[in-house]
């Protein structure tokens, strides 16, 4: 029995130049040389990237979905933030 | 948490997936929701690792260059299935190592068409053609399923698994086309793969136990039945084409319904090889946990090379 477990990572890969990192999954690696060796393998056996990113998941902070309302509420009712809020006359062009 | 307060949030999260909105892992749900999952999401990942085992067998022993790079492909696919699904698994609060330990203990299933011999080169055919014809049919509704990791997973999976299907296909039509020994082959590995694929579809509707919960939660889209029918009818014409026969006497094409009427399935069959009584069972847990046995000091050195890397650097930044 193996006396301790491989941690968890996060995997990101950019598909093609111009394109941001996206995450594409997790994977189990003993460190961060053997995640990227495995995320290669397990992610891009068909040419779906060109770059990837591992992170251990244990370094990453995530907000809780119960909080949700006080997070993202607030965003709501702030129409002011989008350019149709605005009243213009018809004959305004190009604005 | 009161039980009318839990009663509301039950009500509020099966309104989200009537709305076909996704579950993500760190939202509300059941604990039967959770644990309905995480058996369903770990027995796909369990099938898809002892899956390698029947195929791993004809690797080394491919008639060609080109069979033996499409079935080292087909396999190294599927060890990455298991793993998308696995981490997919974990995202709910089980460890990777619980997993393997109930499919080791013989707690968690896996599909039993895994425990079927493959004894000849055309079984490669045939597995490929009828089992991940049938796996295909299965997991495209899951592309849609309400929990996130598990759709994300699944487009994955489904994206990759049709080359699996034409790779099996063509060996059986080269071997349908071959000398008469060899269609004697192909057709001997029909017969034998036949009914095990359309059991591999589940149990008839009227046995299904979690059919009504699994299609609320959309796990489920299309009964087992209307499945396993949907895959006779788009296989029989496929087995026509290349000149086999299905090995099924009452096989009939029902203008009426438009569809193939056929035969009883032997589903004593089925249930003796789902509770470990079928002709590789033992075999097949034998090399899955003697391998994962073996590796466990690879694992362990892997760890010990990692820390002593990880305090080097510490004391190379001191």
């Amino acid at each position: 029995m193996s006396t301790k477990n491989w941690p968890l990572w996060e995997v990101f890969v950019r598909s093609k130049n111009g394109l941001e990192h996206r995450h594409f999954g997790s994977l189990h690696a003993a460190d961060a040389e053997m995640a990227l060796e495995n995320a290669r393998d397990v992610y891009t056996r068909r040419n779906e990237g060109i770059s990837i990113w591992v992170v251990e998941s244990k370094n990453i902070t995530a907000s809780n979905p119960e909080h949700n309302g006080e997070m993202f509420e607030p965003a709501q009712d702030k129409v002011y933030r989008h350019p149709t809020f605005y009243e213009l006359p018809d004959e305004v062009k190009y604005m | 948490m009161s039980e009318e307060q839990i009663r509301n949030l039950e009500a509020q999260f099966e309104e989200r997936i009537a709305r076909d909105e996704k579950i993500e892992p760190k939202d509300w749900m059941p604990e039967k929701y959770r644990q309905t999952h995480i058996r369903q999401m770990s027995q796909h990942a369990h099938s898809e690792i002892v899956g390698m085992l029947p195929e791993g067998n004809w690797i080394t022993r491919a008639p060609s260059l080109r069979r033996k790079v499409a079935l080292l492909a087909k396999v190294q696919d599927e060890a990455g299935h298991g793993l998308y699904l696995y981490s997919a698994c974990e995202t709910l609060g089980i460890s990777r190592d619980e997993l393997y330990e109930q499919l080791h203990s013989g707690k968690a299933k896996y599909s039993s068409i895994f425990n079927y011999p493959t004894v000849t080169w055309a079984d490669m055919g045939a597995i490929g053609w009828l089992v991940d014809g049938a796996a295909i049919i299965n997991q495209v509704p899951l592309c849609n399923t309400s929990f996130g990791p598990y759709a994300r997973a699944m487009v994955r999976v489904c994206k990759e698994e049709s080359f699996h299907q034409r790779q099996g296909y063509e060996i059986m039509i080269k071997l349908a086309n071959g000398t008469p020994e060899q269609k004697e082959m192909a057709q001997d590995a029909l017969n034998r793969w036949w009914w095990p694929s359309l059991m591999m579809l589940g149990p008839t509707d009227a046995e299904s136990v979690h059919t009504e919960q699994s299609m609320k939660w959309k796990l489920k889209r299309k009964s087992n039945d209307e499945l396993r029918q949907q895959f006779v009818d788009q296989t029989v014409p496929q087995a026509d084409l290349i000149g086999l026969t299905i090995p099924d006497p009452d096989l009939k094409w029902n203008e009426e319904r438009g569809s193939y009427d056929f035969g009883e399935i032997d589903w004593d069959e089925f249930w003796q090889v789902v509770k470990g009584h079928g002709p590789m069972n033992k075999e097949r847990m034998k090399a899955r946990v003697g391998a994962w046995e073996g590796g466990a000091w690879v694992r362990d050195a892997a760890m010990a090379y990692a820390s002593k890397n990880a305090e080097r650097k510490d004391k190379e930044a001191v």
